[in-house]
């Protein structure tokens, strides 16, 4: 099987978006092992991003499993079932209610497998709608950060829908719980507004592939600068760095995909070669992941620096509702822009 | 999963309203009205695209917010659920505040920081709203707490749905409350539905209030689209409350006359359980109470009507002619001084 494949020609490729490739990879898992099922809030219908549309008809109620609103409660029993075997995939319906089952993640579910001398494991994966869209500020949370101080946990944050497939296929036969991270903003599901870039929609082969989980990849190649962004992120950036393109400057946007595992050495290789670096991501500035990665590359490889490592992130605050001031706190593309020109100009 | 067991309104015959006092029953009317016209108002402007963000209405479930809150004294205090504008208007949140915060302006209840699953406004008693399912439970009991332990006679009163009562946190709350015999009281407005999830489908017991005895409380079920009777029942358990007699748990019957939110049609719902609620709207049925009695006269009913139309008229042209908070606003707020 081919792993990390990339389609060169894209002439008469499939298109589909995030949700849509989510739902194939989803529902291949579905039937390659009958360990797998899912569980969540009204996902019946479909949950709120649609992932699991479709579902019910192909799998029946006791493999497509709709819960009360118990997130404490699903999660523990999704752990349970994981130590006796099962493959539990939870589907949220907005990431940010994870934080009522807190202590499910991060005292259990990422400490029974270390606590217990390695005699159980816990394959569970968490779909995770992440990021602000518009619902102030207890819907708007960027989840992913949360989770990188939890050792025990895996991470992905696709943002396309290729990567988002062969990710999400390796979450399910990984062996550890993986939060899977999705902005709201990158689904693309029917009546849910979709991020435009050149990659919001995208190629998906009809073969089957896997991505390993913590392999980054190179969105955009670049000579002047390396920018690593994720999630929505990406999108603005990659917008920005063509543009920049037609101006004479050459970024290098580098997704790292996941944050546990981080792929560094693909930041490193980049940074080598640009001698300038820029991170953008859309959490809190203040313990955000591109933190780790600043201070990761400034102790491996800052003899290559020529210029700050510089970092884009919401600033310390709640996200607000008033749509003004949401788009103020979130970095847009015109500051990852100046950010960009200022780091040229050193 | 168990089944979906359709449940149809049991209307009771309501209670003669002379012994009310006539400015209670009109206040009763004035804020449902309030409420009903808020709502639509609100719908309005979504579907013309003019108000940013989500919403949920309240539509249909007018009578269980404002009979529970004017059975409270003005200090007492509530929280609000995702469902929040009608138990704000309920409590006083005045329209123009409430409007201008879900256009996200910086005159509204929460300077434009809240939006609409946000609302609320502490100078009435309405703590902003918590959107979180179950989670504002325990921190209404915690409020109870501070007035238990200070002795200010004060009492809170959590709303909630059907839905709620499967989080464990609400649960916690409910122990809690007991055991330290809290001036809390636990109100659930079941219209039946948690987003498409029918209460028959994720409780295997008939009532929500079936639970109470369980932590120790006494708990009842009422026809929630009477007024009165809400009003009845959370005057009588606030007065316990404030003896020292605990929490109480209050489920109210209602029904959404729409669905769960803005772009939800709500399709799941059977038809035959649609239609029968339908028929039974709090406000229709209230106002024929009130014309039957000797002290309403129809042209004071409309009077009310009227002065609600231009206050919800008034309050969007409050709300469209009020500034955007300034950029610098969004750093304010984050620590306390
Ligand atoms: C912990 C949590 N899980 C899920 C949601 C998403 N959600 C918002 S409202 C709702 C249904 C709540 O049902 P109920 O408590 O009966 O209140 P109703 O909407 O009927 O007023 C859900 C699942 C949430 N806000 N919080």
């Amino acid at each position: 099987m081919p792993t990390d494949r990339k389609q060169s020609v894209q002439s008469t490729s499939r298109q589909l978006t995030v949700v849509q490739a989510l739902r194939e990879a989803v529902r291949e898992e579905m039937r390659r092992d009958e360990q797998v099922f899912v569980l969540g809030e009204d996902i019946r219908i479909g949950g709120s991003f649609l992932f699991t549309l479709g579902l019910l008809d192909e799998f029946g109620s006791e493999r497509v499993l709709n819960t009360p609103i118990s997130e404490a409660g699903f999660v523990g029993l999704a752990i349970g079932a994981a130590i006796q075997g099962m493959r539990p995939i939870i589907d949220f319906q907005y990431g940010d209610f994870i934080f009522t089952a807190f202590d499910q993640i991060m005292q259990q579910c990422a400490k029974l497998q270390y606590m217990s001398g390695g005699q159980v494991s816990i394959p569970l994966v968490f779909q995770l709608p992440t990021g602000a869209s518009g619902r102030g500020a207890q819907h708007a949370n960027s989840v992913e950060t949360v989770f990188c101080g939890i050792p025990g946990l895996k991470i992905a944050t696709p943002a396309t829908p290729y990567d988002a497939k062969g990710l999400f296929k390796s979450a399910v036969r990984d062996n550890n719980p993986v939060m899977f991270c999705v902005h709201k903003h990158l689904y693309g599901s029917k009546g849910r507004q979709l991020a435009e870039s050149s990659i919001s929609r995208g190629h998906v082969p009809d073969e089957e592939y896997l991505i390993p989980l913590g392999r980054g990849d190179i969105k955009k190649r670049g000579q002047d600068i390396t920018l690593v962004a994720n999630g929505l992120m990406l999108h603005r950036s990659l917008n920005v760095a063509e543009a920049l393109e037609n101006e004479g400057v050459s970024v290098e946007v580098v997704d790292p995909r996941c944050l546990a595992p981080f792929d560094t050495d693909l930041v490193i290789n980049s940074v080598v070669k640009t001698s300038r670096l820029l991170i953008v991501e859309e959490g809190s500035e203040r313990g955000g992941w591109g933190a780790q990665l600043a201070a990761d590359i400034a102790g491996q490889a800052i003899g290559f620096l020529d210029a700050p490592i510089r970092r884009v992130a919401t600033p310390n605050v709640p996200i607000p509702f008033s749509p003004v001031l949401e788009s103020a706190v979130i970095p847009d593309e015109a500051r990852i822009r100046s950010v960009i020109l200022e780091l040229m100009d050193h | 999963m168990r089944a979906l067991t359709i449940r149809l309104p049991q209307v009771p015959d309501f209670a003669p309203l002379d012994a009310y006092d006539h400015d209670l029953l009109r206040e009763i009317y004035r804020r449902m009205v309030l409420i009903r016209q808020f709502e639509l108002k609100v719908n309005e402007l979504f579907l013309q695209g003019v108000m940013p963000g989500t919403i949920h209405l309240s539509l249909g479930q007018e009578a269980s917010a404002v009979g529970a809150c004017l059975a409270l004294e003005a200090g007492d205090v509530i929280t609000l659920t995702h469902r929040g504008h009608g138990q704000a208007l309920a409590k006083g949140v005045s329209a123009d505040s409430l409007m201008a915060e879900l256009f996200g302006k910086v005159t509204g209840c929460c300077r434009g920081k809240g939006g609409s699953l946000h609302v609320g406004d502490m100078s009435v008693g309405a703590l902003p709203a918590i959107a979180i399912v179950g989670a504002s439970s325990p921190i209404a009991a915690g409020m109870a707490f501070a007035f238990k332990r200070g002795e200010t006679g004060q009492v809170a009163l959590n709303f909630f749905g059907e839905g709620t009562a499967n989080k464990g946190d609400w649960h916690e709350a409910l122990n809690l409350a007991a055991i330290w015999k809290l001036p809390v009281i636990f109100l659930c407005e079941n219209n039946l539905y948690g987003v498409s999830t029918h209460v028959t489908e994720v409780m295997a017991i008939d009532y929500v209030a079936e639970r109470a005895s369980a932590y120790g409380m006494p708990g009842s079920t009422i026809y929630g689209n009477d007024p009165i009777a809400v009003h009845e029942a959370v005057k009588s358990a606030a007065d316990q409350a404030r003896a020292g007699g605990g929490p109480a748990l209050i489920e109210c019957l209602t029904y959404r006359r729409g669905g769960h939110k803005r772009d939800d049609p709500g399709a799941y719902r059977p038809q035959e359980e649609v239609q029968a609620w339908l028929r039974t709207d709090p406000i229709p049925a209230y106002r024929e109470r009130l014309l039957a009695d000797s002290r309403f006269s129809l042209s004071a009913i409309e009077a009310i009507d009227a002065a609600v139309a231009s206050t919800i008229d008034a309050s969007v042209e409050f709300a469209l002619a009020s500034a955007a908070p300034t950029t610098e606003s969004a750093w304010e707020h984050v620590y306390a001084d």
